[in-house]
């Protein structure tokens, strides 16, 4: 074959994003918008071709993506300069949540948000210089793997019923206790963990976050647990038989924790929503194509109205849906306590994940049912959205309490 | 022993710099194109294809031809490395990642958006020659070809232009010694080894390397970079076409084709259709 004749087919597809050259966005500058054109290029360069071999094996390589994505800045975005971040604003670590979520599956995205804005914001906030230094700047670089531990086998959004304990012996803190659907568990070098540190009777008041390696003696991990979705990712229980850490590794101050950890949830939840995004576009968009070609009784499938209904509402509410984010992330960026907003953004991402999954693989038909159809994967990757990071139930009561505030 | 020792180490010092003889100050040619992964279309009135609300980027021979210079500039073989455009507005976002990517300064030449799509390789090349010209630039590297029109002439046109010896379709670039570059070309049937004298016109081919991802430090920094704009006209360049578009139109589909059961079958097929002998 003659070189010269080499063209645009050579380099592969791309997934569209949110980016349009020329309009400016909501709450994205162009270093935002600049930062995702990286990020998508490496995604669809590197990750997206290998992600249905990971897929099927349950299993994907962390430590190199991390490293790759390190280098990027992924987990750099709105952590301090001092500790090797980019001390940008919130608004970045959306930008690339967004992009994250055009990785071809649901798992890695979650992986790597765990790592961007689930077990790193409040020890990037509160934590000693000395224990940033030792965690955070090798998580920001990707060298190390995190988990976030938090849930429990009997208390998940409940977490002030959490049952691990850290007592006192010299200056160590010795751990006991587990830790249930620990995201990353396998690879992880080290777990921002919720541990009851004293008696007192105040829930919210006698927990502390602490650091802990994960190779440190007396942490068992489990067998890799099998789950409905997110098959790539490696989701454990952990175990924690008198593991002894120094009293340093405690996150800012002792008997804060619970507080923190309602703090570093609202990222969670925002990050979460943002990564849903683009996958349900794709749903969408997918979804579309295919009715534009299947037949049935004579006609495509779109010509059927009720598909046009169904498509054109659904492209509504996740358009409505985009807007909250935006509209929320603005606000926190503006300084404004955003907590009652991030459970509505997050809320309706989890109802609209199952609704648009659920709806497309309908339209899909047998052909959605199949494994190797990308809207089946969707289908049991985002069930989670209801459930992980404070299920509905949990935002809808954030939102009630805050709406029964109001005087008449 | 000062009188002495002065010469030698002149002496010396020009003999180091001969050594490390290639000091090359680089402009490198960026387009910015649809993106690879755009489904192109055609304009319904057939005058070209739609670009607006598309989504583009630059030129990926182009970004391999900036990654081989900014790598050259790495290993100190090149001083610096300056971006070049030519093209409407929107070029300074092609312009932005290249800063990312590793060029220390842009210099974009503006037109309208409506004279760019008008706009072809002879004109790029004038503009290139009279910034060389106005900078003094050891090498100029650009793509091979750009991905929209595939034209592949900007390289040799602007090496006649300003009577450089010229580098197509490099695979890798080398020190060649004695102000020269040793540069391997893939052509039909093996690779062809050359050494070109500096300056010169070198463009990038596909495998010459990997270019490297626009980091956020990167990015960031890319900001608070130079990027001049300077009009075609003041460069006093006549962007009258040379050629005038009569149709733009969507290649033919292919028609499909059919199954044969077996071999002999398949030779009955080709003779009856006369491409092979009977």
């Amino acid at each position: 074959m003659a070189l010269n004749s080499i063209t645009r087919s050579q380099f592969p597809p791309t997934l569209s994003t949110s980016i349009q050259a020329g309009i400016k966005h909501m709450i994205y500058d162009e270093t935002h918008l600049a930062m995702q054109t990286s990020l998508k290029k490496i995604i669809t360069e590197k990750i997206n071709p290998n992600v249905n071999q990971w897929e099927k094996s349950g299993k994907y390589p962390a430590h190199y993506i991390f490293n790759q994505l390190g280098k990027l800045g992924v987990f750099a975005a709105n952590k301090p300069a001092d500790f090797g971040g980019m001390g940008y604003d919130f608004a970045m670590s959306i930008a690339i949540a967004e992009q994250i979520g055009s990785i071809d599956c649901g798992s890695i995205p979650m992986s790597v948000m765990v790592q961007t804005d689930m077990s790193t914001p409040a020890l990037s906030q509160f934590g000693s210089d000395f224990l940033r230094d030792q965690f955070l700047r090798p998580s920001i670089s990707g060298d190390l793997v995190s988990s976030i531990a938090v849930s429990e086998p009997h208390a998940g959004s409940d977490v002030s019923a959490i049952r691990t304990t850290a007592r006192r012996s010299g200056g160590d803190l010795i751990i006991n206790g587990s830790k249930m659907w620990i995201t990353n568990g396998e690879q992880a070098d080290w777990a921002c963990v919720l541990v009851n540190t004293s008696k007192n009777d105040n829930l919210h008041k006698n927990k502390s976050l602490v650091c802990i390696p994960l190779n440190s003696r007396g942490v068992h991990r489990s067998n890799r647990l099998d789950k409905m979705g997110m098959r790539s990712s490696d989701t454990v229980q952990l175990f924690f038989d008198d593991v002894r850490v120094p009293e340093s590794y405690i996150i800012g101050e002792e008997g804060k924790g619970f507080i923190y950890q309602m703090k570093q949830f609202n990222d969670e939840r925002l990050v979460t929503v943002a990564v849903g995004l683009l996958p349900l576009q794709k749903c969408l968009n997918d979804t579309l194509k295919y009715a534009k070609t299947r037949q049935i009784f004579g006609k495509t499938l779109l010509d059927q109205q009720a598909v046009q209904f169904r498509l054109a509402e659904l492209e509504a509410e996740l358009e409505a849906t985009r807007s909250l984010l935006y509209r929320t992330v603005l606000s926190r960026c503006q300084g404004q306590d955003v907590t009652m907003l991030t459970a509505m953004s997050k809320l309706k991402i989890g109802r609209l994940a199952r609704k648009i999954t659920d709806e497309c693989l309908q339209i899909w038909g047998g052909a959605g049912y199949l494994n190797d159809n990308s809207i089946s994967r969707a289908f049991r990757d985002f069930r989670i959205f209801s459930i992980g990071a404070g299920c509905d139930e949990v935002m809808m009561q954030i939102i009630h309490k805050n709406q029964n505030k109001r005087t008449f | 022993m000062f009188v002495f020792l002065s010469p030698s180490l002149s002496l010396f010092s020009s003999f180091f710099l001969c050594l490390i003889n290639i000091k090359m100050r680089i402009l490198v040619g960026v387009k910015r194109v649809v993106d690879y992964a755009v489904k192109i279309r055609v304009k319904p009135d057939k005058t070209g294809v739609i670009t607006e609300g598309v989504q583009h980027s630059m030129n990926p021979f182009d970004e391999i031809a900036l990654e081989e210079a900014v790598k050259l500039k790495e290993k100190k073989l090149a001083t610096e490395v300056v971006a070049f455009s030519f093209g409407g507005p929107k070029s300074a976002e092609v312009l932005r990642t290249a800063l990312a990517k590793g060029a220390d300064k842009a210099i974009h030449v503006t037109v309208s958006d409506a004279e760019a799509a008008k706009a072809e390789p002879l004109h790029v090349a004038q503009a290139l020659q009279k910034i060389v010209e106005q900078e003094k630039f050891d090498a100029v590297f650009v793509g091979k070809q750009a991905i929209d029109d595939d034209a592949s002439q900007t390289a040799p046109l602007l090496a006649g232009l300003l009577d450089w010896p010229q580098a197509l379709y490099a695979s890798k670039v080398e020190d060649g010694g004695a102000g020269s570059l040793k540069v391997t070309r893939e052509i039909d049937g093996g690779l062809d080894t050359i050494k070109v004298k500096l300056p010169a016109v070198l463009s990038a081919d596909l495998r010459l390397n990997e270019p490297r991802y626009a980091t956020l430090p990167n990015i960031m920094k890319a900001k608070k970079k130079p990027l001049k704009a300077i009009a075609a006209k003041e460069l006093g360049i006549d962007l009258t076409p040379q050629t005038s578009v009569l149709e733009v139109a969507e290649p033919a589909q292919r028609k499909a084709g059919g199954f044969v059961a077996d071999v002999s079958e398949l030779i009955a097929k080709l003779k009856e259709k006369g491409l092979v002998k009977a």
